[in-house]
């Protein structure tokens, strides 16, 4: 045990300290991507795993995404769910929107950042899919609690910088979500150092979908053979088929979200 | 309401560590929103009922329909009620008893079901989606005992087994699986009667689904509290089917046509004698 008293630290200090723990933690994990598409908004994370998600549904109409420690995202996905839940519940379901959700997470990470011993190590996306393509929405909030209103897309984690670039040259209004999927996949695949492209396949990639065509709870998953064929170049298909199409389709994929 | 500030940071409670449950997070976090919880006036409350939901077994499914009726003494309080709600994509809920309570309890139960879903990732099985059903009724059990029983059927689809099931509870919260069909509210006795004759096992949903209106109509034709077809106003019963593509409702025109079919079969034959 040290005796005394610890040394003056500036708050500005503490601040950038603590900015730079929280930044260090996010940009350690796989990217996650957040594109608009013609019909409704993507979300392409790099994860291997099947149980453990990057994306998940929060409402009819919002979906939620990200990076960073998994115990913390989890269980800012879970408040989530349950504000949105409760909210729908005690008023209409038409009252939980994606704004509303945005700032509760952007108060809850910002008072966390300046209050507790330590930062939540996320970043996050909350999205709302419109009704058209104009009113859709997609809000970013960082570890500190800033909220950024993004249009187009949003790429977090590891490499972001470079993915956003790419994003920012390549991305386009109006694309169809076979042409999003593939663009995002692509910029995922390369290597940050500047070596070869990487090889991603279905099975790296959890990928979901805000279709606005479909009816009230909008979230898909795309599980992976749907997913081989919307990626591949020789296929032609470019959209989520209809829901009822599906179980014929598709072989052995089930017509839930899950 | 709802203790969440325009604004404010998600309370502690939304990121405490807890169950999959819905009614449980409410009943912790804001209990004056659960029907069960809630203080009654001594005596007995005069309250709109819904009366007659009949529930059939098909082949790789189950059907689920209800009359349009709700009764408040010996008024009409409302003639085009739906008592049968799609609870989630593999289940229906029909319900008999205190309308206003019900509504809410089934309310409760589809976010419950769409909670779990979310939370977990998972669907819930076809029991665990019963049993959540039966405690919820249990919490009801209060404002049975003074006269706002709520007496739910509840109908999935198994995706185990690939078949449909059907699960009757009584006030108690007491659930129990039936077999081949079910029907609960003021008319039930004489729709069993119906489908005691009309049923067989192994029938196709189409039929599944005759079968079930029929058993509505011989409901109504004993049954003051049991709307029967209002060809008049074009009011045809709520009718459900689940089966492996999900649940869905038949459409009106559909529903029509059955119901004019059995019309014109009893012209001269009340009893429906074959």
């Amino acid at each position: 045990m040290t005796a005394g008293m610890p040394f003056y630290v500036s708050p500005e200090q503490l601040m950038k300290d603590r900015a730079d723990f929280a930044r260090k933690g996010i940009a350690r994990g796989r990217a996650v991507l957040v594109l608009a598409y013609d019909q409704g908004i993507a979300f392409v994370a790099e994860n291997p795993s099947r149980a453990l998600h990057k994306i998940s549904e929060i409402y009819d109409r919002i979906a939620f995404a990200a990076v960073g420690k998994y115990n913390e995202f989890e269980n800012l996905r879970v408040a989530g769910v349950r504000y949105a839940d409760l909210r729908g519940y005690s008023y209409d379901r038409s009252d939980v929107t994606a704004r509303g959700l945005a700032n509760a997470y952007a108060q809850t990470l910002g008072s966390v950042f300046t209050q507790e011993s330590k930062p939540y190590e996320v970043e996050i996306v909350v999205a709302e899919v419109g009704r058209a393509a104009p009113e859709d929405q997609i809000y970013r909030l960082t570890y500190d609690g800033s909220v950024a209103d993004e249009h187009g897309f949003v790429a977090m984690g590891g490499g972001a910088e470079q993915i956003e670039a790419g994003l920012k040259e390549r991305w386009q209004s109006g694309m169809s979500l076979g042409a999003v999927l593939a663009l995002a996949v692509s910029l995922l695949a390369k290597d940050p150092a500047g070596g070869e492209d990487r090889v991603l396949g279905a099975a790296q990639l959890e990928v979901a979908v805000l279709d606005r065509n479909r009816h009230r709870r909008l979230f898909r998953r795309i599980p992976g053979p749907l997913l081989e064929r919307l990626l591949s170049a020789d296929d032609p298909m470019q959209a989520v088929p209809d829901e009822d199409a599906t179980p014929e389709e598709i072989p052995g994929e089930a017509p839930s979200d899950e | 309401m709802t203790r969440i500030e325009e604004g404010g940071r998600l309370p502690t409670a939304y990121l405490t560590a807890g169950s999959a449950s819905f009614a449980e997070f409410v009943g912790r976090h804001a209990p004056e929103l659960l029907p069960g919880r809630r203080v009654l006036p001594a005596g007995v409350l005069d309250a709109p009922h819904g009366t007659t939901i009949v529930s059939v077994v098909a082949e790789g499914g189950v059907v689920m329909a209800g009359d349009r009726r709700a009764t408040m003494g010996n008024l009409i309080a409302n003639r085009d009620m739906d008592k049968v709600f799609a609870t989630d994509e593999f289940s229906l809920v029909g319900i008999a008893g205190t309308a206003g309570l019900a509504i809410e309890l089934v309310r409760l139960f589809q976010v419950e079901l769409e909670h779990y879903e979310k939370i977990e990732g998972v669907l819930m099985s076809l029991e665990g989606k019963a049993n959540r059903l039966a405690t919820m009724i249990r919490g009801n059990l209060g404002m049975a005992m003074q006269g706002l029983a709520v007496v739910p059927m509840f109908s999935g689809f198994d995706t185990d087994t690939g078949a449909g099931r059907i699960f009757s509870y009584d006030v108690t919260g007491g659930c129990y699986e039936e077999h081949h069909h079910h029907c609960v509210g003021s008319g039930s006795l004489f729709a069993r009667g119906s489908l005691k004759k009309t049923y067989t096992e192994g029938m196709d949903l189409n039929a599944a689904v005759a079968v079930a209106v029929e058993a509505l109509y011989d409901a109504a034709d004993d049954d003051s509290a049991t709307g029967g077809p209002d060809i008049g106003r074009r009011i045809w019963p709520t009718v459900g089917i689940v089966d492996a593509e999900g649940a869905r409702f038949v459409p009106d025109d559909e529903v029509a046509v059955v119901v004019e079919g059995i019309i014109a079969h009893r012209r001269g034959n009340p009893g429906g004698a074959r």
